[in-house]
C-alpha cells in the first residue's frame, strides 16, 4: 500500500512532467453522410484524468470511442486523421484491435457485468489474453483488480455469486475491476456514474482519483461538478468541434471562450 | 448581465443579490454623506438618524450571506456566476463596514457638537469625505456595469485620500500642541478623518472585487499608498 506522502510525491513528479499518452490529430468522424467530428486535435496526458464535456450530440462520446476503435463496430462509421497511443498509430492496419482494446479499456454508462460469477467477470479477460499461467496467478489478478477497484472487501466472501446480483454501484466498480484486470494503460469511461446513486458516485470518483497513479483516464461526463472534481484537464466539445481544452481549475473558474462559459454556467445545452 | 440561464429562477436569485447590494450601496453612501453633514453643521438630530440607519446595512449583509449560501448549495454555480456570488458576499461586508464607520462618525458628532471646532479642519474633513464619497459612488457604478477599467482607476485614486488624510493628521497634531483645550475635539476629528480614510480603503476593496468578478483575474500590482501617519510623531513642546 502506498502512503499518502509517496502518492503525493509521485503525483507532483507526474504533474511536472506531463507525458502525452494519446494524441488525436485532425480527427474527423462520419456516420454515413453526417460528419460528427471536425478536425479535432486533442492530447491526452499520461497518469492524469481528462474530462470531456459538452451538450448531447457534441461529439465527446464519439471522440472517446475513437480512442480504442469502438467505432469500428458501427458499419457506417468512418474515421480520418491520426490517433496515436505512445506515438503509435492505432488505426494502422497492422494493429491488432483486440490487443489495442486490452491496452485501452472501457467502462460504460450502465454497468454491464457478464452473467457469470464475480470471480469469472474479472478472470475472463486475463484468461483469454493469456496473462496468467496458473490458477494461483489468476486468483492474485482477481484479488488485486478487485482491490484496486475498491470493492474487494465487499465481495471477497461471495466471489462465486453472480455479478449481476450486486448493487448498481458495486456492479460499476466490478466493471472497472474487470477493465483493470487486463492491465490496460488507458481507461475510457463513458458517463460511468450516470446510473449510480450519490454514495456510489462518490466511491467511483474516489476510485478514479486513485487509478490515476497507474492509469491514464479519459472520462465523458454530463456532470460539470464531476468533471471539476475528478479531472486535471478538461476538453469542451460543441457541434463536433473541440471548443477549448485546458487545466480543469481554470476551465471551471475562468474559461477562455464564451461558449464554455455559457455551457458550464447553465446558459445553454 | 450576460445571457439568461436555462433555469430562470437562477437568474432571479442572482438579480436579487445585485439589487440588494445596490440598495446597501445607496444606504452606505447616504450614511457617510449625512454623518459628515452632521459633523459640519453640528447637527445632533441628523447624527442620531445615521446611527439608527446602520441596522439596515447589518440586515442587508446578513440577507446577502444567507441568499448567497443558498444559491451556492442549490445551483452549484460555476465560473462567472460563482465569482459574482463570492463577490457579492465580499462587497456586502465592505458596505456593512462603511456603514459602521459612518455610524462611528455620527456618534462622535453627538459627543462634540456642543464644542467649538476649528472651522478650517472641519472644511478639510469635508473635502476628504467628498473624495471618499466619490470613490464609493464610482465603485458602485463600476459594480453595476462590471467595468474593470473603472475599477482600476478608482484603485489608483485612493492615494489622493491617503495624502489628504496625512496632511489633516499633521494639522490636528499642531492644533493640539497649540492649546490642550483642543485635544478632545481634535481627537474626535482625528478618528473621523481616519474613518473616512478607511471608507476610501473599503471602496478600494470593492474595486478589487469588481475587477475579479469581471475578469476572473486579480488586479495587478500593489495598492498605491500615501498614508504616512503610521510613522508620524509630534515635535517636542517648545522645539517648533
Amino acid at each position: 500500500m502506498l502512503t499518502d506522502t509517496t502518492i503525493e510525491k509521485k503525483l507532483t513528479a507526474m504533474a511536472n512532467d506531463p507525458k502525452i499518452k494519446m494524441r488525436g490529430n485532425k480527427v474527423n468522424v462520419f456516420y454515413g453522410e453526417k460528419q460528427a467530428l471536425f478536425d479535432v486535435d486533442l492530447d491526452v496526458p499520461g497518469n492524469a484524468v481528462m474530462a470531456l464535456i459538452g451538450p448531447s450530440g457534441c461529439g465527446k462520446s464519439t471522440f472517446l470511442r475513437c480512442l480504442n476503435r469502438m467505432n469500428d463496430t458501427i458499419d457506417i462509421c468512418k474515421v480520418t486523421g491520426d490517433i496515436t497511443l505512445d506515438g503509435e498509430d492505432i488505426y494502422d492496419p497492422k494493429i491488432d484491435v483486440v490487443e489495442l482494446r486490452a491496452r485501452v479499456g472501457m467502462v460504460f454508462q450502465k454497468p454491464n457485468p457478464f452473467p457469470k460469477s464475480i470471480y469469472e467477470n474479472i478472470a475472463y479477460g486475463p484468461r483469454i489474453h493469456g496473462l496468467t499461467k496458473t490458477k494461483a496467478e489468476l486468483d492474485e489478478v482477481v484479488e488485486s483488480s478487485l482491490r484496486k477497484a475498491a470493492i474487494w472487501e465487499e465481495v471477497k466472501d461471495r466471489l462465486q455469486e453472480p455479478g449481476t446480483g450486486l448493487s448498481g454501484g458495486q456492479q460499476q466498480r466490478l466493471c472497472i475491476a474487470r477493465a483493470i484486470a487486463v492491465s490496460p494503460e488507458v481507461i475510457l469511461m463513458d458517463e460511468p456514474c450516470s446510473a449510480l446513486d450519490p454514495i456510489a458516485t462518490a466511491k467511483v470518483e474516489e476510485l478514479i482519483d486513485e487509478l490515476r497513479l497507474n492509469f491514464t483516464i479519459v472520462i465523458v461526463t454530463h456532470s460539470m461538478q464531476q468533471a471539476a472534481r475528478v479531472s486535471q484537464r478538461t476538453a469542451m466539445f460543441h457541434l463536433g468541434n473541440l471548443v477549448e481544452e485546458g487545466p480543469t481549475d481554470k476551465m471551471f473558474t475562468n474559461p477562455d471562450t464564451k461558449l464554455t462559459q455559457d455551457y458550464i454556467t447553465g446558459r445553454f445545452g | 448581465m450576460p445571457d439568461a440561464h436555462t433555469v430562470s429562477s437562477y437568474d432571479d436569485e442572482l438579480r436579487f443579490l445585485v439589487r440588494r447590494l445596490s440598495e446597501m450601496g445607496g444606504i452606505a453612501e447616504r450614511m457617510v454623506a449625512d454623518s459628515v453633514a452632521a459633523l459640519v453643521n453640528a447637527d445632533a438630530a441628523l447624527a442620531q438618524r445615521v446611527i439608527s440607519e446602520d441596522l439596515l446595512l447589518d440586515n442587508g449583509e446578513r440577507e446577502i450571506y444567507d441568499k448567497a449560501v443558498l444559491v451556492i448549495a442549490k445551483r452549484q454555480p460555476m465560473a462567472s456566476d460563482l465569482r459574482e456570488i463570492i463577490g457579492s458576499i465580499r462587497i456586502a461586508s465592505d458596505l456593512e463596514r462603511v456603514g459602521d464607520l459612518g455610524k462611528n462618525i455620527a456618534k462622535r458628532v453627538i459627543a462634540v457638537h456642543t464644542m467649538a471646532q476649528p472651522r478650517k479642519l472641519v472644511r478639510g474633513l469635508e473635502h476628504l469625505a467628498e473624495l471618499a464619497l466619490t470613490q464609493l459612488k464610482e465603485v458602485l457604478d463600476a459594480f453595476a456595469t462590471r467595468s474593470p477599467s473603472l475599477a482600476t482607476s478608482i484603485r489608483e485614486r485612493d492615494e489622493e485620500i491617503d495624502a489628504i488624510y496625512t496632511s489633516l493628521f499633521r494639522e490636528l497634531l499642531t492644533y493640539m500642541m497649540e492649546d490642550p483645550r483642543n485635544i478632545t475635539a481634535c481627537t474626535h476629528l482625528l478618528f473621523c478623518a481616519k474613518n473616512i480614510e478607511r471608507i476610501g480603503d473599503h471602496a478600494t476593496n470593492i474595486a478589487e472585487t469588481v475587477y475579479y468578478v469581471a475578469t476572473g483575474e486579480q488586479i495587478a500590482g500593489d495598492r498605491p499608498k500615501d498614508d504616512e501617519t503610521a510613522s508620524m510623531i509630534a515635535p517636542a513642546p517648545g522645539s517648533a
